[in-house]
């Protein structure tokens, strides 16, 4: 039980009202849009993969060929299925398709009826593949056992190389790790195909890949069961290609995915419109899937500063919440992120910490919260380092955090070595073993400091949020209100990667997903009722 | 007073220093003999293992106190000194307006397959750093910041559409040597697309830089850690705006 904020329930509806509308118009935009990458997830869940010899993948290569012939504006389900009558497999209709040797078209009549057909049972793998790791997870989970403590404990490794994470990711878990994360190799987010297979080699993280996923969760099963608690993986479905990430990790049993609305439009300059498809897609595929989802807004205090934008975060999240909702995702599976940024050298820092920690918590009890460490204040001076993230872990105690991503004190300096990995452990260890009951302790007075700023923090998030509803979020995005990023909608990374449906737009992921995957808002007023 | 140092513990010449580090052994009396021994060979006089712990299973890790054999000469340490008067951001807006006459124009960017703009936007986002404002705040600056994982060749065209008096670049990411890479061809593109007279002045930037290298390099500039917006706003008017003059 953590502390309670007097915070007045009318302006938390309303904050949820203005979010729910500031909201709409992306969603719409979302449901009216497709992209290269949406089309490209479908053919990986219809079993489409391998890649060719420039590493390419097949599924890039198919969905050009249609892409370049009859465009994505219908879906291209349609008319690859409607090719597909003339070969053994997706497979080798890729191959011709790259050698130029196909000529697509949309079929009408029994002829699309049977392609429908054809790609619907297709894609249902995809979704059996989804569900059966779903529940094979809980199986998991039910034989081996949660970690016996809040917060999870989080901990990332980022060695390039796929053979050398997976005895360090073994050994953090071993270590304590409740949660593996794996970096992705530096500039991912920007390649407009997923690389393909094991890798070896990658800049400042590992390429995120099927096999790469594959690897890491049977090794990680392992340990689970060698340390008698369920060791989630996690990974980055962000960037260009964020719905097939989404699906790759559905398939694969990623347990956690990071996922934000808008991380990739701000910090990435990906096209808005781009993202905002991108992102229902992938959200959607993550409902399906049971992963818990971590948005970024942590990015956003690592450019703006932590106490004057402290109300961005909280819009940022009710944002999220939305889109998830809408997309599918119930609160158990959003993680929704903030960080401990404000500069130690303001006075009442660590108040002002715990007022935005404890509005987060009350704001979305539900939600598995991701406390994230200081990274703008670490200068290289490990000793300050080290103090800086054990009041991080404490305030991460305090305020009931879900899901503690352990800062390091090297920071800024080094990818983090064995050493720094155990001390700082050894850091949260401490403070979850001296103070794990104290949130119970923990009553701020109702008229207090953090009380008070917490209130502050609400109201300019509301006020934040009726100005998104008056200008349109597309245009609060192009006016840098987030992380001081100013992003217009027609600019940005793969904007030529999005085309808007057309009528007759078939997708059979899409339809199935929205079958499935029902706006948790409406579900839960006509549950009301 | 001695131009001849050694570190400071707590004594005047006692030569102390601290030092941790990781060895790939499983803890017992042989690792800690062996860390001993390494603290020996890195010139660490009467070395004290205060600290000793295995990590996983067959490393351990260390913290060594001892004193340093070693001295240094401050007569003989070389570093690139500041060559140029540091500006309050008025005084680099007025020197630009009376001396120049127009803006002065900063392409900045992250080259390569560098995602990380916290040292670009440090220098160049209105925000700053350190308390102070970035180049975007100058008046007389006028700034074009391209943001994460721009390629060379986009990076030239931009400045020389823009009309560049300077560009800035910054690498954090340095895996594989990837910032001095990422400099080298930046430099060649830029020689090999503009004549000496009419480049911009080419800044780099990132912790792991050596100040000294800029040449090697190719650029006219490097900062290092601790830089901040007037650092380097004072050195493009020192450069671009008073050094002009004095040459003219």
């Amino acid at each position: 039980m953590t502390a309670e904020l007097p915070l007045d329930p009318a302006v938390v509806a309303r904050a949820r009202r203005l979010a729910a509308k500031a909201a709409q118009p992306v969603v719409d935009l979302a449901r009216s849009h497709t992209t290269v990458s949406v089309e490209r997830a479908t053919l990986r869940l219809a079993g489409l993969t391998g890649a060719d010899p420039d590493g390419i993948p097949w599924v890039n290569r198919l969905a050009d060929a249609v892409q370049e012939q009859v465009g994505i504006e219908h879906g291209i389900a349609l008319p690859v299925f409607h090719a597909l009558k003339d070969f053994p497999d997706l497979d080798r209709l890729a191959h011709a398709a790259a050698a130029d040797g196909v000529r697509f078209s949309l079929p009408s009549g029994p002829d699309a009826e049977t392609a429908r057909g054809h790609a619907r049972a297709a894609v249902q793998h995809g979704f059996d593949r989804i569900d059966r790791s779903r529940s094979r997870r809980d199986e998991l989970v039910a034989e081996i056992g949660d970690p016996p403590q809040r917060p999870w404990i989080y901990l990332i490794v980022a060695t390039g190389d796929i053979y050398e994470d997976i005895p360090q990711a073994q050994a953090a878990a071993r270590a304590g790790a409740d949660v593996i994360a794996v970096i992705r190799s530096t500039g991912q987010s920007l390649l407009d195909y997923v690389p393909e297979g094991a890798t070896r080699e990658g800049f400042a993280g590992t390429y995120a890949t099927g096999e790469n996923f594959r690897l890491m969760r049977a090794a990680l099963d392992e340990t689970s069961r060698e340390v008698g608690r369920y060791i989630r993986l996690t990974n980055y479905a962000s960037g260009l290609c964020m719905p097939e990430i989404a699906a790759l990790a559905g398939m694969h049993r990623l347990d956690m995915m990071l996922n934000d609305s808008m991380y990739g439009i701000l910090f990435r300059d990906i096209n808005p419109i781009r993202t905002f498809v991108d992102q229902r897609f992938s959200r959607q595929v993550h409902a399906r899937a049971g992963i818990i989802i971590n948005t970024g807004e942590d990015n956003y205090l690592t450019t703006a500063d932590a106490v004057e934008a402290a109300h961005t975060v909280t819009v940022s999240q009710l944002l999220n919440e939305r889109f998830a909702h809408e997309a599918g995702l119930p609160d158990p599976l959003l993680g929704l992120g903030h960080a401990f940024e404000i500069n130690p050298e303001v006075p009442e820092s660590f108040r002002l910490e715990l007022a935005h920690a404890l509005l987060a918590r009350q704001l979305f009890p539900d939600a598995p919260l991701k406390w994230m460490p200081p990274t703008k204040h670490m200068t290289g001076d490990v000793f300050r380092g080290n103090l800086l993230d054990g009041f991080f872990n404490l305030a991460g105690v305090m305020t009931g955090q879900s899901i503690l991503l352990v800062g390091m004190m090297t920071e800024a300096v080094v990818t983090p070595w064995l050493s720094d990995r155990d001390i700082a452990l050894q850091n949260v260890r401490y403070v979850l073993n001296a103070c794990a009951g104290l949130a119970e302790d923990f009553h701020p007075p109702r008229d207090g400091f953090i009380a008070g700023r917490a209130n502050q923090v609400l109201g300019e998030a509301v006020d934040l949020l009726a100005k998104i509803v008056d200008d349109g979020l597309l245009n609060a995005i192009a006016d840098g209100t987030f992380g001081i990023m100013k992003r217009p909608a027609d600019g940005g990374r793969g904007l030529d990667g999005v085309a808007k449906r057309a009528d007759d737009y078939w997708n059979p992921a899409a339809a199935e997903l929205d079958r499935t995957s029902p706006d948790q808002d409406a579900a839960q007023k006509e549950a009301v009722r | 007073m001695s131009r001849i140092i050694r570190p400071y513990g707590d004594t005047t010449g006692d030569g102390m220093v601290q030092l941790s580090f990781t060895l790939p052994v499983p803890h017992d009396k042989r690792a800690e003999g062996a860390a001993l021994q390494l603290a020996a060979k890195m010139g660490l006089d009467g070395a004290m293992l205060v600290h000793a712990k295995a990590i996983g299973e067959g490393y351990t890790f260390f913290v060594v106190y001892g004193a340093s054999t070693h001295l240094v000469n401050l007569d003989e340490v070389k570093v690139v000194e500041k060559d140029y008067p540091h500006l309050s951001p008025k005084e680099v807006n007025d020197a630009i307006r009376e001396r120049l006459g127009r803006k002065l124009c900063v392409v900045g960017a992250c080259i390569g397959t560098d995602a990380h703009t916290v040292g670009i936007d440090a220098i160049l986002n209105i925000k700053g750093v350190a308390g102070e404002k970035g180049l975007e705040y100058y008046r007389e600056l006028r700034v074009v910041n391209l943001g994460a994982q721009v390629a060379v060749p986009d990076l030239v065209n931009r400045a020389v559409d823009e009309e560049a008096d300077a560009v800035l670049v910054s690498q954090v990411v340095t895996q594989k040597d990837a910032h001095l890479h990422n400099t080298r061809e930046m430099a060649a593109a830029f020689r090999e697309a503009l004549p000496p007279g009419r480049r911009p002045l080419l800044v780099v930037g990132g912790p792991r830089f050596d100040e000294g290298a800029a040449t090697e390099l190719g650029v006219d500039r490097i900062f290092t850690r601790g830089t901040t917006p007037s650092d380097v706003a004072s050195y493009l008017v020192h450069r671009l705006v008073t050094s002009r003059e004095a040459a003219a």
